[in-house]
């Protein structure tokens, strides 16, 4: 060791006392049309962030995406690129996407420019016009991008895990074929927003330098002419996980190997959650938890691994995901599965669940110490039917929880035996070593 | 002390534009006695802190034959230290509510917290505590080559695009090892490192007098001051080693290499230009910034209009000031990037061109009404974007602070940007030539 002085051993200086927990300024309006506003005021930097979050649930992934690749490429009255010019006026951009749940329009500007950007945003949502012309040129970049994540490992693990943990639910595909996208016309997408691109159970949240009641001013202004008409389309609940041999993804020449595993998990509400959260950051949730300490910072077999527990609509899943080499594939399951094993087997230490505890709520305040991390938050929680309140209900949970609360969690949502897993890689390499493990199942990459 | 923390700068133009607005984080400067310069710069309106510590060492600082040193090196920095075990530092960072990282630049290399404030006293230890020294043993080095080898598999080897353009442009624009060379090291290099490399290049370049402490957020000015001298007080005082100077001729003629990558299924191509000095040339430096966001930032941007939308050339244009895409944190010699993913039956040759030809209109007519205030409204959201997370302002002032002794300069950008003029970006339009570019083209390799 170099640079070392031969002073007495240093203590770690104690924490502070917690500074306490507060929520912004906030309100909320719910517009004759059906739309919710809520208004959150962080005045630090003198922006606004915008969220639109609109239900659509079993839309059809090419018809899906391509909206969100066209909304924007024009209306009656502006060109796509004369709507970028007139938000970039005022500092701002706007951009759409789409998961299985919603649809999804984000921004942010200058906080002088609030009332433009909800205009230039109403004349999207009331007059998309998806010219044909821009239509066929963003279905080619679509198509493009498609074929690019085709060749992401990453993107390759998930499709396979949804498709195996999902079965016939419609969350099974959430990515186009290429084919699927080159079908997609401009009748059908003008079809598609009149029927679905509405503010019934819409969600907008503004974030920003500004009193929440002008923002909600702003936005009934803009948008309280919003059409109301529409469908609503419910998705049914996801189907419960089935264990069974662990399927291998065939990506020939790999030079890592993509593992994923999914477990139970409950939405943010249940009773669980707060538990279950805690048991997953001391399995793999966080750096300090036991699966990055074991493979990663003590056998090297992998640079980040991670799990999370992913809240949708329709259900919640635990994901936990590594790259490790390809020689250590196999031994990089079986401590991944003993990890899981002695946690769902074995209560946890107190001191191991305090240090996870206090990384959930601190973090919870890191959260929210952003307009953007706050408009993230509102809007997400916006999606479970939650507002920014239940922040503070969770973190009461969370400080509540025991041993045994985390120790019971863990028995129910983390046993290995519950777990879906799916490895891609080099099948010729890594089947043997998976082999001595689990049953295996093997099939080629299929995009 | 409780600071609004911004303050409107009115702006006189010919043409209607947004207001460009500005913060005003407050800036406390001062140096310890063993040359550790610290920059504090409070900000009560969220109970939240950001701590930084940069090491003026980079990428172009590692020897030869040590290729991906720094990057390993930074690695090591986290494997425990005087007073703490290994995985001390991740568990009292993040037992403490906080979250960490580390990164290695071409000039520096960064280390950092975000903490709840209640925190600040625990980061200062664990920071001055790996100033004093890390834990490096055969052991923790193995390990963490591993975990790099792995790293690099995620981040290139195993992935279409990897490296391209940050690790396979610069050897076509530059000649000399530190610009030339691939900051994430070959695996050769990576595993001949040894404990005596690390500890020397400790001793050299992780001297309190090469650093940089940055602290942002919820603190107490007069407090936060005695907890650094507190803890940083008795770090042995090393001097700064003198800072080398990497430059190089610009080009002389026209430079293109192309490589095929096995799983892109797409060609995708890139060019450099060198720009001016960022640090000694600043007001000649600032309109490349602004004319990268002209060319590239949003639908309305003249080669996302053109290639995107009209031509139907690329699939996505993208442009921005150095490779790691840190304009206000490297230095000279350092350069504009254009860069491109095509169709697949897209033709290289012709997208080159139709930037050529872009670029020759821009510097010839100039810009469209409008179009140069736009592009700095949208400049400045992102800038203020960046500066509104509390570690933004800790990472961005310890880098301003290192490289240029103005940590300040943070607050000014957005109105810099602001104030440079139509004919600057004219003119840097009109240096980005053909004879002055170096192009990195990527051949499509996977099978469709």
């Amino acid at each position: 060791m170099s640079g070392a002085t031969t002073t007495a051993s240093r203590v770690l200086p104690p924490l502070g006392p917690t500074r306490e927990l507060k929520l912004p300024k906030q309100a909320e309006r719910r517009l004759g049309n059906g739309l919710t506003v809520i208004a959150v005021r962080r005045p630090a930097v003198p922006l606004v962030e915008l969220r639109l979050g609109m239900p659509f649930g079993r839309v059809h992934p090419a018809r899906a995406a391509m909206l969100a690749q066209t909304l924007l490429s024009g209306t009656t009255t502006l060109t796509g690129v004369q709507i970028a010019a007139e938000l970039q006026k005022v500092g701002g951009g706007l951009s759409a996407g789409v998961d299985p749940d919603r649809l999804m329009l984000s921004g942010a500007g200058l906080v002088t420019g609030l009332d433009r950007m909800l205009e230039l945003l109403a004349g999207v949502l009331t007059s998309a016009a998806y010219p044909a012309d821009e239509v066929a040129t963003e279905r080619d970049r679509l198509v493009d991008r498609i074929q690019l994540a085709q060749c992401q490992p990453g993107h390759l693990a998930r499709t396979a895990l949804l498709k195996r943990i999902y079965g016939r639910h419609p969350y099974a595909v959430q990515t186009p074929t290429p084919d699927q996208v080159r079908a997609v016309r401009p009748s059908v997408l003008r079809k598609l927003h009149d029927e679905r691109v509405h503010p019934t159970d819409a969600v907008l949240v503004l974030v920003g330098d500004v009193q929440p009641e002008r923002a909600l001013d702003a936005a009934e202004q803009a948008l309280g002419g919003w059409n109301g008409a529409g469908q609503v389309v419910g998705l049914p609940a996801t189907p419960p996980l089935e264990p069974g041999p662990l399927l291998l993804v065939d990506r020939p020449g790999s030079v890592q190997s993509s593992l994923r595993m999914a477990l139970p998990a409950v939405p943010r509400t249940d009773p669980d959650h707060a538990a279950l959260q805690l048991a997953n950051l001391i399995f793999g949730g966080y750096f300090s938890s036991r699966w990055v300490e074991n493979i990663r910072e003590d056998k090297g077999y992998t640079y980040g691994p991670h799990s999370l527990v992913e809240h949708s609509a329709a259900g919640s899943v635990l994901l936990a995901a590594a790259e490790v080499a390809t020689d250590v594939t196999g031994a990089a399951l079986l401590e991944t599965q003993y990890e899981l094993g002695r946690l769902a087997c074995v209560a946890p230490g107190a001191e191991e669940l305090e240090q996870a505890r206090q990384y959930a709520l601190g973090t919870l305040q890191l959260g929210i110490s952003t307009q953007a991390g706050l408009a993230a938050l509102t809007s997400a929680y916006a999606g479970s039917g939650l507002r920014l309140d239940f922040l503070a209900e969770h973190a009461a949970r969370l400080a509540k929880a025991t041993v045994a609360d985390v120790a019971d969690a863990a028995t129910q949502y983390l046993a290995p035996a519950r777990a879906v897993t799916v490895v891609l890689g080099d099948a010729q390499r890594v089947a043997g070593q998976l082999g001595t493990l689990a049953e295996v199942v093997t099939e080629p990459a299929v995009p | 002390m409780r600071q609004r923390g911004r303050v409107r700068v009115e702006r006189v133009s010919t043409t209607r534009r947004a207001t460009i607005p500005a913060t005003r984080y407050p800036v406390e400067r001062l140096t310890l006695d063993n040359g550790l310069r610290v920059v504090l710069t409070p900000d009560r309106s969220a109970p939240v802190i950001g701590v930084a510590v940069v090491y003026d060492v980079g990428i172009r600082s590692e020897p030869e034959g040590r290729t991906g040193f720094a990057h390993l090196f930074e690695h090591l920095m986290f494997q425990g230290s005087e007073n703490l075990e290994k995985l001390a530092h991740f568990r009292h960072v993040q037992g403490a509510g906080g979250t960490f990282n580390g990164s290695t630049h071409l000039d520096y290399t960064d280390y950092y917290e975000t903490l709840p404030g209640n925190a600040l006293e625990r980061a200062l230890f664990l920071e001055a505590d790996r100033m004093r020294g890390p834990r490096l043993t055969e052991e923790n080095l193995r390990n963490q080559v591993d975990v790099v080898k792995e790293e690099i598999r995620v981040n290139v080897l195993n992935r279409p695009y990897g490296g391209f353009p940050w690790l396979t442009l610069p050897p076509v624009l530059f000649d000399t090892f530190p610009n030339a060379h691939d900051g994430y090291g070959s695996f050769a290099d990576l595993e001949s490192a040894t404990v005596a490399d690390a500890a020397d290049f400790f001793q050299h370049y992780y001297a309190s007098g090469n650093a940089v402490l940055a602290v942002s957020g919820d603190i107490d000015v007069a407090e936060a001051v005695e907890l650094v001298e507190r803890h940083f007080g008795d770090v042995p005082a090393r001097p700064a080693p003198v800072l080398p100077r990497f430059a190089e001729p610009d080009l002389a003629a026209e430079r293109r290499v192309s490589y095929t990558d096995r799983l892109a299924p797409l060609p995708a191509v890139a060019s450099a230009w060198r720009v001016p000095d960022p640090i000694g040339d600043f007001a000649g430096y600032l309109p490349y910034a602004v004319l990268a966001e002209v060319l590239t930032d949003g639908d309305a941007a003249r080669l996302v209009e053109r290639l995107v939308q009209r031509d139907r050339s690329v699939t996505s244009v993208g442009g921005y000031l150095g490779f790691m895409g840190d304009p206000f944190d490297v230095r000279d010699p350092t350069a504009l990037l254009l860069q491109a993913h095509l169709p697949p039956d897209g033709d290289v040759d012709k997208v080159l061109q139709t930037m050529d030809e872009e670029l020759d209109r821009l510097a010839t007519d100039g810009l469209a009404d409008g179009e140069l205030a736009r592009t700095q409204a949208r400049m400045a959201t992102h800038l203020l974007r960046d500066t509104d997370a509390v570690l933004g302002r800790a990472l961005r002032m310890a880098v301003l602070e290192q490289q240029r002794g103005e940590p300040g300069l943070l607050n000014e950008l957005p109105r810099l940007v602001g104030e440079v003029t139509e004919e600057s970006v004219r003119a840097a339009a009109a240096t980005l030539r053909p004879q002055r570019r170096a192009t990195i083209e990527v051949l499509a390799g996977a099978e469709q």
